[in-house]
């Protein structure tokens, strides 16, 4: 009898838990609101099913715990029964499972106009690369990162004019519909940005992406969710969604691949002129 | 040396006679049985002490000021191995599979004794070799219980030098161990059974731990290659995952190899390895409500049946930890439809136990109550599972404690009480004393309410996006403060059940000596196993003639009928039949 009031008690302390807890989900900053809808809705239906099943099993504990006299009742089986819950389960199981892989479709279909941004994880800091005015990424190699910026090809022409950004911190623009090309010079990774919902492992020796439409202007962290070594947890940086204005402003601020490796061969030049003196 | 289902007098049993073949190089199941589940009992304390490091760092971080972030790591990784692996693998299949598969199905012994001793010895090395990583340069790996390459065997990880080598030898020896064991269950259920007993009037324990073993044969071998090609590329420089890449400042030699190309090998073993430990756990449950119920198992061949596809489908669906892994996007569809199938035949497991339960003639004895807080808990897991299996709905939450949250309700905390459970009531047949009930009891309401208390609520920060296995979580604004003082009180529940699973050790020794002397049959059971001639069981189980079995093991409740349960060995008679 005790059992069955616990029972009770856990399940209005679960429900009264999931209406009222503090701890829900992060302002949404992307078009990925079905992924918080279809939570919801998976939410409700699991939580319906518990409930059922929870408070059926405390009912029949309070109706047929062992008392004298009391005798259990003899039924092997009830196919008809068994049917017909298999069948409630499985229209239960497509309701959620149907929504679920028409978003997953549309989740990596990334659309025709998106722009691309490359991430690069590196224990245990976050780069980035824009493909510049051209639209393409000049041809790395993880194996030259520290001879060249990003170890990008100095000879190929395409890689020229790609925006290198060394400091943790993306800025995207609003509205525009962004593929993340996922990269890794050492081990995995997880580009994770609460506020998008998304998230992707990187992978050395792969290019992995998803893509996003940021909606509401403003900084957002990124965390890696991929254990990555000792730095795991503090492997940060931030994505900024800018309004036209203040993006090309930041971008205006970068420098391209061509621009850099000039400055270095100046320094170099300068450091090799002192000494020879 | 005993065959295995022959009649016999007692002199040509050939029992061991001094201490050392009794209880030390022992071939008898039942001794066996005892020393994998003390030995796994004994890792499983080492391992739950660590979760309690790792629970100190979360609520209340940096108080401890030897746990660093390689310690942490470390404290995650090995927790997880040894619970998963060499507590609940070794605990189900070598523990209760060795001491029920024999005395359920009615033969002498497993068919290869000396077998069965090889496999608790290499098991025991496994061990010893797994701690001894605790105390070599750099200490035990902390790369994750999934040990993913290229982290788990470059610089920037603790242990990454002779941990992750210990922790992979210390793996393939126990796959050693397990396939020794594991011919022997197999072939013993397949070729053992007495008279009588088809397979279908087995007991729903010896049907789980029967399919968790077969797929333990197929499952292991892929965590065994995956093993000895990471110990190539970390030993002699080999590239089977490792692809051209730098370590902390450093371009390695390494090219060509593909991280998950391990995670595919990875999670092949280790999705079916969930149901290796799951599948026992509902075997016995099923039992359990069965005897203390006084009613039949509800739809017995479906629940056969279920066990059997649940089995077959874990080997289709194993991507499903690697959604965002990066692998080709189109997978997701493909492994999402399996994994939501597996719901149907689940469910239908979860239906029959409360169904069971229903118009049943309810003893609230200890083992039951276990039976039921499964029940609840493993409704719970099983329904987070929809969120996690169903692709998209993954994406937020895959990393996060959601995820954290899930597996612990579903293969932690929910075959723990069914272990709770089984020991409660097997302890009399195995001991020839009975547990104390008050102890129990105590027991019971700590460790259901205290598991539900730590981790209903761990959920709902995977809804924040609060990623796992984190050190440290200083300077995250977007996680609200209130959550701190959640993982305060989490700590705080876990350590005060911990410290409470100290009164199941304490009543397990304690009514060793003082315990109340058991009756042979102490809960009315039908089983086989409680129809032995004496208690505990002498070698060779059976006395001088093996039983006849005449019908189901779960003849409870028949009409007619003068007792409310009638054993398995009894004939069946004119007006009162069987329920089979």
């Amino acid at each position: 009898m005790v059992v069955a009031v616990v029972l009770i008690l856990m399940v209005v302390f679960s429900v009264l838990f999931a209406i009222f807890n503090p701890w829900v989900y992060v302002p949404l900053a992307a078009d990925w609101g079905e992924l918080d809808t279809l939570i919801d809705i998976t939410l409700y239906i699991t939580g319906a099913v518990f409930v059922a099943i929870t408070l059926f099993m405390a009912w029949g504990l309070i109706k047929y715990t062992n008392r004298p006299g009391h005798k259990a009742d003899f039924e092997p089986e009830n196919k008809k029964l068994e049917l017909w819950l298999t069948i409630a389960t499985g229209i239960g199981v497509i309701a959620l499972l149907a929504p679920g892989l028409v978003i997953w479709n549309k989740f990596i279909t990334v659309p025709d106009d998106a722009v691309v941004v490359e991430v690069i994880g590196e224990q245990w800091t976050w780069q980035f690369r824009l493909p510049g005015p051209d639209g393409e990424f000049g041809d790395v190699s993880n194996m030259e990162i520290y001879e060249t910026p990003f170890g990008i090809d100095e000879h190929d022409p395409v890689g020229q004019d790609d925006i290198l950004i060394e400091d943790n911190e993306l800025h995207i623009l609003v509205d525009q519909p962004v593929r993340m090309d996922l990269r890794s010079v050492d081990v995995l990774h997880d580009f994770y940005v609460p506020n998008f919902r998304a998230k992707m492992d990187l992978v050395p020796g792969t290019v992995t992406y998803f893509w996003i439409t940021p909606t509401v202007p403003g900084t957002y962290e990124i965390v890696c969710a991929e254990l990555c070594g000792l730095g795991h947890s503090e492997m940060r940086g931030y994505v900024v969604v800018d309004t036209q204005a203040d993006y090309d402003e930041w971008l205006a601020e970068q420098s391209s691949f061509a621009e850099l490796m000039a400055a270095t061969n100046t320094d170099t030049g300068t450091q090799a002129a002192q000494l020879e003196e | 040396m005993v065959d295995a289902n022959i009649d016999a007098h007692e002199g040509e049993l050939h029992e061991p006679t001094s201490f050392i073949t009794k209880y030390v190089w022992s071939q008898d199941h039942k001794v066996i049985a005892v020393q994998y589940a003390v030995t796994a009992i004994s890792v499983g304390l080492v391992a739950l002490v660590m979760s309690w490091l790792m629970r100190m760092q979360l609520g209340f971080p940096g108080t401890l000021e030897f746990i660093d972030a390689a310690a942490y790591y470390q404290y995650v990784t090995m927790h997880g191995m040894i619970m998963v692996i060499y507590l609940l693998t070794a605990l189900f299949l070598g523990g209760f599979g060795n001491y029920l598969i024999p005395l359920m199905v009615g033969a002498r012994d497993m068919v290869f004794p000396y077998l069965n001793m090889l496999s608790y010895w290499f098991y025991l090395l496994s061990v010893i070799i797994l701690m001894a990583s605790f105390f070599v340069p750099g200490g035990a790996t902390g790369a994750g219980w999934t040990l993913y390459p290229p982290q788990s065997i470059t610089q920037g990880t603790p242990g990454y030098d002779w941990g992750i080598i210990l922790m992979l030898v210390s793996l393939i020896v126990f796959i050693v161990a397990f396939t020794a064991g594991g011919l022997n269950y197999t072939i013993t259920v397949l070729q053992a059974r007495t008279r009588g007993m088809t397979l279908m009037r087995m007991p729903l324990s010896v049907w789980g731990i029967f399919t968790a073993t077969i797929m333990g044969l197929l499952a292991f071998p892929a965590l065994f290659v995956g093993g000895v090609m990471m110990l190539l590329d970390r030993l002699l420089g080999t590239s089977f995952f490792m692809p051209a890449m730098v370590s902390l400042g450093e371009p390695q030699t390494y090219n060509g190899g593909s991280p998950l190309l391990f995670q595919h090998l990875f999670w092949f073993f280790g999705h079916p390895e969930v149901y290796i430990v799951a599948l026992p756990a509902f075997g016995i449950v099923s039992d359990l409500i069965s005897v203390h119920a006084r009613k039949n198992i509800f739809g017995y061949r479906q629940m056969v049946w279920a066990i059997v596809i649940i089995g077959a489908l874990s080997f289709v669906v194993w991507a499903h930890h690697m959604y965002v892994a990066g692998m080709n996007p189109y997978f997701g569809f493909f492994f999402a439809t399996t994994t939501l199938i597996i719901a149907l035949p689940t469910a239908v497991k979860v239906y029959n136990w409360v169904l069971t339960l229903w118009r049943g003639n309810i003893h609230l004895t200890v083992p039951m109550l276990f039976a039921i807080a499964f029940i609840m808990t493993f409704v719970v897991g099983g329904l987070t599972g929809l969120f996690l299996g169903n692709v998209v709905v993954d994406v937020p939450l895959s990393d996060t404690y959601f995820v954290v949250a899930h597996f612990h309700m579903v293969m932690g905390v929910a075959p723990i009480l069914v272990v709770f459970g089984a020991i409660y009531h097997w302890y009399p047949k195995i001991t020839g004393r009975m547990l104390n009930d008050k102890i129990g009891h105590t027991h019971f309401w700590v460790t259901f309410i205290g598991t539900y208390l730590i981790y209903f609520p761990m959920h709902f920060l995977g809804f924040v996006g609060m990623p796992r296995r984190y050190y440290t979580f200083d300077d995250m604004g977007f996680i609200p403060e209130s959550a701190f003082t959640l993982n305060s009180f989490i700590t705080v529940v876990a350590i005060f059940v911990g410290v409470m699973q100290l009164l199941f050790i304490f009543n397990m020794i304690w009514s060793l000596f003082k315990g109340k002397v058991a009756d042979p049959n102490p809960w009315n059971a039908a089983s086989l196993e409680w129809q032995t001639p004496h208690t505990p069981p002498k070698h060779g189980n059976w006395g001088p003639a093996l039983p006849e079995v005449h019908r189901w093991a779960y003849d409870y409740s028949l009409p007619g009928a003068k007792q409310d349960f009638i054993p398995q060995n009894e004939p069946q008679k004119k007006g009162v039949g069987t329920g089979e």
